[in-house]
């Protein structure tokens, strides 16, 4: 069984509450207490029905508010596969919220109400989901029961969508039309919408292809820890402890360890107290090479004909989350694989108008939840690749010096 | 070869990450270590992520003075299986010293206590970080936490105002006198920690499987009774019965529930038919809605 994490965005109003939760109530993920306590609640607040947008607000003021304040992770599984989602509110503080839970998402999955068809916010989340560069979207044309389940509503809604993801870099998009609250085409087809010859969404879910999206080409192993035991049995093992990000990484093969550049082969790759022949992502092993090298957290493990680039002039998306303004020369802590530097933001190139996908080039004021395009300079050379090429060493994020909160979250172009 | 890795081998990777991230981005960092299942798994990953080093860092353990005795040994065996440092903070202690008042009355329970006992445990270890085996597919409060959490100096959770965590990148800066709560098993369901303890055979305290106990039923909770930290009152039976319990906590509060599960397969397959959660027979998440919620902002696990 493998694991599919993907994300949702949406309003109050879209059905989004009630799809996560017939997902979980027909997977068999909400309980019987929780269900009560919801159904409590629900009573108290003076509705006749169960608002399951309760299952997802858990802290007071969301409740008492009716309002999602941060990102919630919900789990269910089917016999095929279990599913990680990512639920982002839509409105308070909504590209922040969509960014961080697009960053970890496979998939994302976007709600278009039936009747209101494509809304500034169905744009704003496909292009967030577009620029992260997840590979797939689910399109749910949903209240379909409203429409008189009528197919020609959706086509409507599908071509338009269609012209305007040209204007996006998304793989692979596919269109359901769904009644959230009737369950037509979520778990089961349903005999409503015989027009319709696609999976239900849960279908959908469990049968995408997710496995090509991962870099197995350009090997890249940053280190986090050097391990050494100083006990008798293993005096002199030295392993470098990380993560494969990208790459199949084998013993025997030839290494270089940036930035020193040193080369070695791999002499072991463990995993606890399991050997394995070989690793990839996103595999947390411990390696060990032929030579002793001098390598420590920061440093990368690759291949000498197949290196990223060390750089200390970066051109990249910015997403900012901070509650202060982007200060164009002051310095910031970057964070980048498992290396540290500091940097200066040198010039705004543009923000983006995430409803129009305009540039805008004289507006250089950014704020929480711009989206904008900038370049850094760094105090150390990073080791990169772009973010196309390689999610895990294109990305960053930005840390400001003073209260250490992480203010920006950047994607290397 | 197909590079794929199932669902068991990517949670568990991608929790070694993050414990290898907590050894490099703190100074001092240890295990909150409770003898349940999930801080159980929390340490057999963290000997994972290290080996063939020790564990390089200490187990705390709060000890309310309500432990099950089976708790206490499974923890004494496991320290000295793996040579590691264990440090014990006292609520009994915490009482003596005038810190925090013993509730009374017939549902008294040192849950609350334990908060001021692990904060000045945790101030007089300097401790940084401590991780611990929350997950947040437990409880509501628990869904929105972050790998990395930030506590204020006063070991406050401030839920509303979070670090966002992007990618795999965790922040773990921190001024002086702020530290962490870091939770490597947030990702994982109740049914994965039970089937990963299938697949590493790891070894769990006796009352995770049935057994005949002494109960009392009190609000439709079966608690494991014990002569020295339940009061009866009027119409209290206690009676043998066989029952398991889902979680571990403090004797006063931890629920039973009846079961005839006496190994994993027969867990797992219990807890796939379960309808109800875990922490359903948590007296401590029953005083109110919000009762987590109150209890993290002020500090708790």
């Amino acid at each position: 069984m493998d694991l599919l994490r993907f994300s949702t965005a949406g309003s109050v109003d879209d059905g989004k509450s009630t799809l996560i939760g017939r997902l979980l109530y027909d997977s068999k993920t909400i309980f019987e207490d929780q269900l009560e306590s919801i159904e409590g609640a629900s009573n108290k607040k003076g509705l006749d029905h169960v608002d399951l947008s309760l299952l997802t607000d858990g802290l007071r003021d969301e409740r008492e508010q009716g309002i999602t304040i941060d990102v919630a992770y919900r789990y269910f599984a089917t016999p095929k596969r279990k599913f990680i989602i990512a639920d982002t509110p839509g409105h308070i503080q909504y590209t922040r919220n969509m960014v961080t839970g697009a960053s970890t998402s496979n998939l994302a999955l976007i709600l278009i109400d039936a009747r209101k068809g494509i809304l500034e916010q169905t744009k704003r989340h496909s292009f967030i989901a577009s620029l992260l560069q997840i590979k797939h979207i689910i399109v749910c044309v949903n209240k379909m029961d409203l429409v008189d389940y009528g197919e020609e509503t959706f086509e409507e809604i599908k071509a338009a969508y269609i012209d305007f993801a040209s204007k996006l870099d998304v793989e692979d998009i596919r269109f359901i039309p769904i009644s959230a609250l009737k369950g037509d085409n979520v778990v089961d087809k349903g005999d409503k919408m015989d027009w319709y010859s696609g999976g239900s969404l849960l279908n959908t879910l469990e049968e995408i292809y997710i496995s090509s999206d991962r870099n197995l080409i350009d090997c890249r192993f940053p280190v986090q820890n050097v391990i050494r035991p100083h006990s008798d049995e293993y005096h002199d093992y030295r392993g470098y402890a990380g993560r494969v990000e990208s790459g199949v990484f084998k013993v025997g093969d030839e290494v270089m360890t940036l930035p020193t550049g040193f080369t070695s082969k791999i002499k072991t790759i463990n995993c606890g107290k399991a050997d394995v022949a070989e690793a990839f992502p996103p595999m947390s092993v411990c390696m060990t090479l032929e030579d002793d090298i001098d390598t420590s957290r920061g440093d990368m493990i690759v291949r000498v004909k197949n290196q990223p680039e060390a750089t200390q002039d970066l051109d990249v998306m910015l997403c900012w989350l901070g509650d202060n303004k982007l200060v164009v020369g002051k310095k910031y802590i970057i964070r980048h694989t498992s290396n540290e530097a500091r940097t200066i933001i040198k010039e705004i190139q543009y923000k983006v108008d995430i409803n129009t996908l305009h540039r805008l080039k004289e507006d250089k004021n950014i704020a929480m939840n711009d989206i904008s395009r900038v370049t850094l300079r760094t105090t150390k050379p990073l080791l990169v690749d772009s973010y196309k090429n390689n999610k895990s060493t294109g990305s960053f994020i930005i840390v400001d010096e003073g209260d250490f909160n992480t203010v920006a979250a950047g994607m290397i172009i | 070869m197909n590079y794929n890795l199932d669902h068991l081998s990517e949670l568990e990777s991608e929790s070694i990450f993050i414990i290898r991230e907590a050894f490099a981005q703190f100074e001092n960092p240890c295990i909150l270590f409770s003898g349940g299942k999930d801080s159980i798994v929390t340490t057999h990953l963290a000997l994972k992520a290290f080996y063939p080093a020790k564990l390089p860092f200490p187990l705390v353990h709060i000890d309310t003075g309500h432990n099950f005795k089976e708790t206490l040994d499974f923890r004494d065996a496991l320290v000295k299986e793996n040579g590691a440092r264990l440090i014990v903070g006292s609520v009994q202690k915490s009482i003596d010293d005038g810190k925090v008042a013993e509730e009374t009355g017939v549902n008294a329970s040192r849950n609350k206590l334990q908060t001021t006992t692990l904060l000045d445990t945790i101030e007089e270890g300097q401790f940084d970080a401590c991780l611990g085996g929350a997950r947040r597919d437990e409880e509501k409060a628990r869904a929105k936490e972050r790998f990395f959490s930030h506590r204020d100096d006063f070991g406050q959770w401030d839920p509303k105002n979070q670090r966002p965590e992007l990618w795999n990148i965790l922040n773990g800066r921190k001024k002086m006198g702020e530290n962490f709560r870091v939770f490597p098993i947030s990702n994982w369901t109740e049914m994965d920690i039970w089937q990963y303890i299938k697949r590493e055979q790891i070894a769990l305290p006796s009352l995770y499987f049935a057994h005949e106990r002494d109960v009392l039923e009190r609000h439709g909770v079966l608690l494991g009774y014990d002569k020295n930290v339940h009061t009866l009152r009027e119409g209290d039976k206690v009676e043998k019965r066989m029952i398991r319990f889902r979680t571990i906590g403090d004797i006063s509060i931890t629920g039973a529930s009846e079961s005839t599960a006496d190994d994993l397969d027969k867990i797992i397959a219990e807890v796939a038919a379960a309808r109800v959660t875990e922490r359903s027979g948590r007296a401590d998440d029953k005083r109110s809605d919000s009762a987590m919620e109150d209890r993290k902002k002020e500090g708790y696990f």
